[in-house]
């Protein structure tokens, strides 16, 4: 063996030895800190930078701006999870530990390592946000005290979408004998919505055809000859990452008016659309955020935050996903600060942020004050409903960038409500849990 | 009628993408046996460089093209000197390893240098239906994917005829016939995996440019290659005509049974178990089922060189 | 100068056929024993034992069971997690639908599953060979995910396919701490590894090591080679597929059928090349090193980062680290191309001659 080669033998072994002696990264004590569960590499790498840099630039804000929540300093440190499950799982037991109040709150960020937390988050108490994907029936709060799926869920979004469409065709009662297809990733994200969607063609007397895209979906001609051949009205796109944008082109390519697309969240940033190009022109999203930087946050954070070299990347800012993030930190902020009116200006641990989150109500004047107006919708929270407000907003992406093109709605939330709670009944009776709300 | 022709042909053409990628790793495992894994990093490494010379620079067209093909012949000759040379006589799942962990430093690579950031990419070319068939027959098809069909018909005739005619194309076969006789008659070897892996990568580049122009230029350009590997064992692994019509075959009957196979599956379920699914999706699979029946029958695919075995 | 053999004599046949003919590597092995039994249990964290020490063994037996397949008997395998997915649902599904299920028994018939689907899917390694097999093998890896998420039976009608393990109750004893989850998996981990050094040495192994170096050869000396490599098939699969139930049960606790995806197959090669091919200790090396180094490269530049005040982005972080990742295991296969067992071997050579080398 040559020298280099042992040297660099010698220089990993030592490595190995100082990353497990090292003490784990500084944090300052006294301070709020808050576990990340970030990815920015990967297939969906692009979407994780984007949402994540928004969650850190605004946690940045406050700390720049007021100095931390109430004067008590926010602290973070971010483990890149690649949006593998078991990844995750490593991240957040890695971060659990750290500091003395522990990672405050998670956002998994990824419906897959949100069922690898489910059981574990109630055992270490640590609350987790999943803000629009996990579990749907987690809105219950007296099955999951422990989980908050905040602003909407996938079945909010479906019935959304189906009213949408029902106002575009001049009334939900039009919807009868049209055909709607859903287009969805093959997984457990593109499952979610079946149910609710099956109960809504039931419902309203629309024919609803369900075709699946493999995984990562970059080749969608027969789907899209599928579709050609059935003749939807309209396609519901349930896509994530390269999907979206496959499915944007190929409709082109195959002559399906974009206009008669409509996709959940997940297939609403500029990612999907910018990817696929002209193909997108026309394409509705619904959204659970505005996009832009007319806000007043967005200005504070380019005043605070960027103008200090302190943020991420600028190219970011005003983007979907990144104003997504900054709405999610703005939520767990809130949240600290509501715990803290209970238990006092210091740092919060795990089990008062979730009573603080539990009590949330940022109401639109709170969302004035704080600069966001209206990119997001007003939430208040409860033990029975851990979702919120359960709205959607419809943005159509023209001369690119997306526009508002419905106000604040909602779908058939009486319906929503009763299969989430026979599905928490049914997670409840399996794994023997007592539904019934948390104390304190 | 009409629309089982345009399933069969949108499928054929749909093929040819896939051919494009499959002809970077017919390239290299001909020349030195390397199943090439990185060969779907270099398409995103490749077309990642193109748009952010574009994008960063400014640059034309054919500006940002010479230059993303010589960071692939840099790539090339890099991975030849510092990953191929010591690994010269070990086994082929040695090497075959070695290609992923060079997949997953390319991958690194290219994001560190461009950002994660998904771009768009524009060729010009509109992948819209062509209106004289939507109009005349009914037919849907695109006119980026017959440019497509051409691009890699061109691509096929000029390694061909680099193959046959050129000096280099000779040493090339030579080596790939036998690396020591061709050792003996003084090919030097490393220039010629050298060139290979350059020309690898300057396919990689035309594949990165046709599938990125359509989905964007993202890293799941990276899952391209799995769409090539059946191709490759249809083809069989050291046919460059193996590589074409692997994918052809390949890419039609995978679409045929995505639309006329599903329904018959589902009609078979129901009637053996008396139960009603839903079994879409099948082409995730398909292609690697068919070639795994292909192979039951040719072991060595469609255009693969015979072994034999001698004790 | 402590390892020396000089005045070791063996006097009987059984003692030239010991596992470990060495004393001092029979004392080795003891302590390694003995601390992985008493002492990690004792003295570790939650954190090492949930995110380190139980998957490093879940895959330990995962890449132990494609290196009886890869290293053993020669057949390139790229369906591991597909096999790992077969005995996850499997024994998910016993205990479900078995009232009364110990779970034991479940991960042992989830292996068995696995097992028969393993020889279903060996049965084309008669006429494929080399890299046509590996890719043949991808059939299994891409098909049988898909059959688990199209048929909802087998996640029990859950509404998004995702299955979530059962807890782990043995003689009434529920095991939900992750020291007696780890006790649990390295007891079953010990036993299948001393089971499977056991078997390489017997007459099977013998054959499967004939039929990798040589099928033609094997054959004319009147080894059945169809019967040989379907054992091979159906061996490792039966220790893929407990590794699976492991994975699901004492791992992750929830399953979803995309997580046994064709990147968890290429790990699991990883750790058997960079390991070792045809070696049971490779197995273990290769399994640590591909769970631990991406980890400690994680928290060496993180650390790193915040040590020298580099303020990184994390994106660059992550980005480090995938390209680390590449390049070392491009240096491991460079300086020794047979792996961290082989390199363990030259030490122990050396260290026989230690301190005076001549």
């Amino acid at each position: 063996m040559r020298a280099w080669k042992k040297t660099v033998i010698a220089l990993l072994a030592l490595a190995g030895g100082v990353a497990i002696v090292l003490p784990v990264a500084a944090q300052q004590a006294g301070t709020q800190f808050m576990g990340v569960l970030g990815y920015r590499v990967g297939p969906y790498g692009a979407n994780g930078a984007a949402f994540f840099t928004g969650f850190l630039d605004y946690l940045a804000l406050v700390n720049e701006r007021e100095g931390g929540i109430n004067g008590v300093k926010i602290s973070w440190e971010e483990c890149e999870t690649e949006y593998n499950n078991a990844k995750g799982v490593e991240c957040y037991e890695r971060l659990k530990t750290r500091n003395e109040t522990g990672p405050t709150a998670i956002h998994p960020m990824s419906t897959g390592i949100t069922y690898g937390l489910i059981d574990k988050a109630p055992a270490d108490k640590i609350p987790l946000i999943t803000l629009g994907y996990g579990r749907t029936d987690a809105t219950d709060g007296r099955v999951f005290p422990w989980v908050f799926p905040i602003l909407s869920n996938y079945w909010d979004a479906a019935t959304g979408i189906v009213k949408f469409i029902g106002d575009r065709e001049g009334g939900g009662d039009k919807l009868k004998g049209k055909k709607i297809v859903l287009l969805y990733h093959d997984s457990a994200y593109g499952k979610e919505p079946h149910p609710v969607l099956e109960a809504e063609a039931a419902k309203l007397g629309f024919e609803l055809k369900l075709i699946p895209v493999p995984h990562p979906g970059n080749e969608q001609q027969s789907q899209w000859l599928q579709i050609r051949q059935y003749k939807p009205d309209w396609v519901i796109l349930w896509g994530w990452g390269v999907m979206s944008a496959t499915a944007l082109s190929t409709a082109q390519k195959v002559g399906f008016p974009r206009d008669k697309m409509v996709g959940n969240w997940w297939a609403g940033s500029e990612i999907d659309t910018e990817a696929a190009g002209p193909a997108s022109e026309g394409y509705y999203a619904a959204s659970l955020n505005l996009a832009g930087k007319d806000f007043g946050v967005v200005k504070d954070v380019e005043k605070f935050v960027y103008a200090k070299g302190k943020g991420g990347d600028p190219k970011l800012v005003g983007t979907v996903l990144w104003n997504r993030g900054l709405a999610a930190a703005m939520y767990t902020v809130e949240a600290v600060r509501t715990a803290q009116g209970k238990f006092g200006k210091k740092p919060m641990t795990g089990e008062q942020t979730r009573w603080g989150i539990e009590n949330l109500n940022v109401d639109q004047k709170r969302l004035d004050q704080l600069g966001f107006a209206t990119m997001v919708p007003p939430l208040k929270l409860s033990c029975l409903d851990h979702g919120g407000s359960g709205l959607v907003r419809f943005q159509k992406w023209e001369g690119g960038k997306w526009k508002p093109a419905s106000d604040w709605m909602s779908g058939d939330k009486v319906m929503v409500r009763k299969m989430v709670e026979e599905s928490a009944a049914k997670y409840a009776t399996e794994k023997g849990i007592t539904a019934g709300c948390m104390k304190g | 009628m009409s629309f089982f022709f345009e399933v069969l042909i949108g499928g054929l053409l749909a093929g040819v993408m896939y051919s494009l990628v499959a002809l970077g790793f017919v390239l290299i495992y001909k020349a030195s046996g390397v199943f090439n894994f990185a060969q779907g990093a270099m398409v995103f490494f490749a077309a990642l460089t193109f748009v952010g010379l574009q994008e960063k620079f400014g640059l034309p067209f054919w500006g940002a093209f010479v230059l993303a093909l010589a960071a692939m012949v840099v790539l090339g000759i890099l991975t030849e000197r510092i990953v191929l040379r010591p690994l010269v006589n070990q086994p082929q799942i040695t090497l075959f390893m070695a290609t992923i962990g060079l997949a997953f430093f390319i991958e690194g690579l290219a994001q560190l240098i461009w950002g994660t950031n998904v771009r768009r990419l524009d060729l010009g070319i509109k992948d819209e239906p062509i209106p004289f068939l939507l109009e005349r027959f009914d037919m849907a098809l695109s006119g980026f994917d017959l440019i497509a069909a051409v691009v890699a018909g061109v691509l096929v005739t000029v390694l061909a005829v680099f193959f046959q005619v050129t000096r280099v194309g000779r040493a090339l076969r030579a080596v790939a016939d036998d690396h020591q006789a061709a050792l003996a008659v003084g090919i030097p070897l490393k220039q010629i995996w050298a060139i290979v892996w350059s020309v690898a990568g300057f396919v990689a580049l035309i594949a990165g440019l046709m599938w990125g122009a359509r989905n964007g230029v993202q890293f799941a350009l990276t899952f391209v290659a799995l769409k090539a590997l059946p191709v490759l064992i249809i083809g069989g692994f050291e046919s460059v005509t193996g590589a074409i019509v692997g994918g052809l075959i390949i890419g039609a009957s995978e679409k045929l049974a995505e639309i006329y196979g599903v329904p018959f599956l589902e009609w078979l379920v129901r009637m053996l178990f008396n139960i009603s699914l839903t079994l879409g999706g099948i082409e995730l699979w398909f292609a690697y089922v068919m070639a795994l029946l292909f192979l039951l029958i040719r072991p060595e695919g469609l255009f693969g060189e015979k072994r034999i075995d001698r004790v | 100068m402590f390892y020396r053999e000089a005045g070791q004599f063996k006097t009987t046949y059984a003692a030239d056929q010991a596992l470990f003919p060495i004393r001092q590597d029979r004392y080795a092995m003891l302590a390694i024993v003995a601390i992985a039994f008493v002492g990690i249990p004792l003295f570790s964290s939650n954190y090492w034992l949930t995110a380190l020490l139980i998957p490093f063994l879940v895959f330990s037996l995962a890449s132990l069971g494609l290196n009886i397949l890869t290293g053993y008997a020669g057949q390139l395998s790229l369906g591991t997690a597909a096999f790992m997915a077969v005995g996850a649902v499997a024994a998910y599904n016993f205990q479900l639908r078995i009232p009364g299920m110990p779970i034991l028994l479940s991960f042992v018939l989830g292996g068995g599953t696995a097992a028969l689907v393993g020889i279903l899917f060996g049965l084309p390694s008669l006429r494929i060979k080399g890299f046509y097999l590996a890719v043949a093998t991808l059939a299994a890896q891409f098909f049988i995910p898909w059959l688990v998420t199209k048929v909802g039976w087998f996640s029990n009608y859950s509404a998004s396919g995702v299955i979530t393990a059962q807890p782990i109750v043995i003689f009434g004893q529920a095991l939900d701490t992750p020291r007696e989850k780890y006790l649990l998996v390295l007891c079953i981990v010990a036993l299948m590894a001393l089971l499977a050094k056991n078997l390489v040495r017997s007459r099977i192994g013998r054959a499967w090591m004939a039929v990798r170096d040589m099928d033609v050869a094997a054959e004319v000396i009147g080894i059945r080679i169809l019967r040989t490599k379907l054992i091979a098939f159906a061996v490792s699969s039966f220790y893929c597929g407990v590794a699976g139930a492991l994975y699901a049960f004492a791992y992750l606790g929830s399953v979803e059928p995309d997580g046994f995806n064709l990147d968890l197959s290429f790990r699991i090669l990883f750790m058997v090349i960079v390991g070792g091919v045809g070696s049971i200790l490779g197995s273990f090396l290769g399994a640590a090193f591909i769970t631990l180094m991406p980890i400690l490269l994680d928290v060496l530049l993180t650390a790193g980062s915040h040590a020298f005040n580099l303020n990184l982005e994390p994106g660059v972080t992550s980005m480090m680290q995938l390209l680390v990742f590449g390049a070392l295991i491009i240096f491991f296969l460079i300086v020794e191309p047979h792996g961290l067992a082989r390199l363990w071997q030259i030490t122990k050579e050396k260290l026989r001659l230690w301190p005076f080398p001549y």
